[in-house]
């Protein structure tokens, strides 16, 4: 035979979306929230940063040359769970916080269950519980604003859980102060601006659907306006979604390909049960915040989802009428 | 006699109830958050067994097999009230940083499973050294995980410091800290013995190359 055809399987267009291009373009659209934060929280929130990439990083590498496997730092995902930990510490935690860290969520919250795309929970945000309950007096002391070093002041959400402060007005806030960044909080939830750029270019580009952000958003704005007021229907649901960690999380954690449903339904599902955790754990737990566990117990809930809600398959139409 | 240290030894290396049977995993996690507490609960549990499958193997031809479990709870409920009144008594301390787990040990698996899979059907003599070798096991394994999770846990050990300027992994001693210990050092005995067999085979596979049999 001499003229062999090459047979293949379908597909047979590829386009140029793959892996590594998906991983770091949401890399680089997290940096502008990282640059803000080292300029409200100065040299000490880049050292975190730093540490907690490069931690990742090498430890993935690490594990996988000594159980002999192909090295894919180079696909970007472990430099992301860095960069998405290190967004969830406070500037001013010892550096071998995000070390530990780092360590635990690559090698247990990842690697231990099969690398990449074999994950249940976000090892970002499983880290950052891991260190929670480690270390809580080093994850609670959080870095005042723009000022030096070891001064430390407690976030607007802290305040309201303590009781000592119950609205906007009284934390001596506005909302340009939230949208900005002038608050205490973690080195990449507080500047909401910077977070909501590289979010659009997200959305622009199609790596992350609407569903899930909405969902979380959407729910979490919708109960604090109904009960954190005074009365019913009169709660700042607008401070509730722009402070703690709520937009990170919505539009960066909830949107993890691999420890989110897959089809859009389920994610919109996703996104209003993350909602919905966040505001009783803010309200009636003991946290001041509850994004980062509504999330990880959500993660959990994702196969159920993903049972019942498939996605549709190419090419097939939903059966309008049963003959 | 040969055939007597094994029934021993194999309570410490393949049978390992804690490793290998994973029996007992709830007295394992909650007490072995220091090394005292380990031991304690290790030497508890082996005197309940040795006591158990002693009086089980003895009298393993009387008890009828549809009603051998509740015969076999009493009498290690027996032997679980004498060790609990003998730590009440001459150990007060540890009797109370156990708890809760020293009468938990008569629905320990360990206890009931050894009675079940070896005391009823084998002499005295063999379940004596069978009862010692899965208590001893059952303690050493309790030991390495309490090491683990206290000196990290707490930065001592046996109550000792050991690290300066450590600051120690609150999570250890805390539940979920009791479960990653013991699933990782499962994975660790569990990669030994796929290693082991693979050497083996790999012998194996040569000896029956030149016409032998293999050894095993």
């Amino acid at each position: 035979m001499e003229n062999n055809f090459l047979v293949s399987v379908s597909p047979h267009l590829r386009t140029r979306e793959l892996t590594p291009k998906i991983m770091w373009l949401v890399f680089f659209s997290l940096l502008p929230s990282g640059i803000a934060g080292t300029i409200i929280f100065g040299i000490p929130a880049l050292k975190i940063i730093i540490i907690s990439v490069l931690t990742c990083v090498f430890t993935e590498a690490g594990i996988q040359k000594l159980r002999r496997k192909k090295i894919t730092v180079s696909d970007g995902s472990a430099a992301l769970t860095g960069l998405l930990l290190a967004y969830n510490l406070s500037s001013n935690v010892p550096f071998w916080l995000p070390l530990a860290g780092g360590a635990f969520a690559i090698l247990i919250v990842k690697q231990a269950f099969g690398g990449l795309g074999m994950n249940i929970f976000n090892p970002a945000l499983a880290a950052r519980a891991f260190l929670m309950a480690s270390w809580p007096k080093h994850m609670t002391d959080f870095a005042k604003p723009f000022s030096a070093d070891a001064v430390t002041s407690a976030t607007p959400l802290m305040m309201i859980d303590e009781g000592k402060a119950h609205n906007l007005a009284e934390l001596g806030l506005n909302f340009w102060d939230l949208l900005l960044g002038r608050r205490g909080g973690c080195i990449g939830e507080v500047c909401i601006l910077a977070l909501l750029v590289g979010a659009a270019f997200l959305l622009w580009k199609k790596y992350i659907w609407w569903q899930a952000p909405a969902g979380f958003v959407l729910s979490l704005g919708f109960l604090s306006w109904i009960f954190t007021g005074k009365g019913f229907f009169h709660g700042d649901w607008v401070f509730s979604v722009l402070s703690g960690g709520l937009i990170l999380g919505a539009f960066f954690m909830a949107t993890d390909y691999v420890t989110t449903p897959l089809a859009r339904t389920g994610q919109l599902i996703f996104g209003t049960g993350c909602g919905l955790i966040t505001f009783i754990i803010r309200k009636y737990g003991g946290y001041p915040e509850g994004v980062s566990y509504s999330i990880l117990i959500m993660n959990a809930t994702v196969p159920l989802i993903d049972r019942y809600i498939r996605p549709r398959v190419y090419g097939t139409k939903l059966a309008k009428n049963k003959p | 006699m040969r055939k007597l240290i094994k029934e021993f030894t194999k309570g410490i290396t393949v049978e390992n109830p804690t490793f290998a049977l994973v029996l007992g995993l709830c007295p394992t996690l909650a007490v072995s958050t220091s090394v005292v507490n380990a031991v304690g609960m290790g030497i508890a549990a082996t005197f309940v067994l040795l006591g158990s499958n002693i009086i089980i193997s003895a009298i393993r031809k009387l008890i009828p097999s549809e009603i051998r479990i509740p015969c076999y709870i009493v009498i290690i409920a027996t032997f679980v009230t004498i060790n609990e009144l003998i730590l009440e008594a001459y150990f007060p301390v540890l009797d109370q940083s156990l708890g809760i787990f020293v009468p938990l040990i008569v629905v320990n698996c360990i206890v009931l499973g050894r009675a079940e899979a070896f005391a009823c059907k084998n002499k005295v003599l063999p379940s004596i050294f069978d009862a010692l070798g899965m208590g001893v096991g059952f303690t050493m394994a309790l030991c390495l995980i309490a090491a683990i999770r206290e000196s990290l846990g707490t930065g001592e050990l046996l109550g000792i410091k050991i690290v300066n300027n450590f600051e120690p992994v609150t999570m250890m001693i805390l539940a979920p800290g009791a479960l990653l210990t013991l699933g990782l050092l499962i994975s660790l005995v569990n990669y030994w013995q796929l290693r082991l067999k693979a050497k083996r085979a790999a012998i194996n596979a040569g000896c029956q190359k030149a016409g032998c049999d293999g050894c095993k």
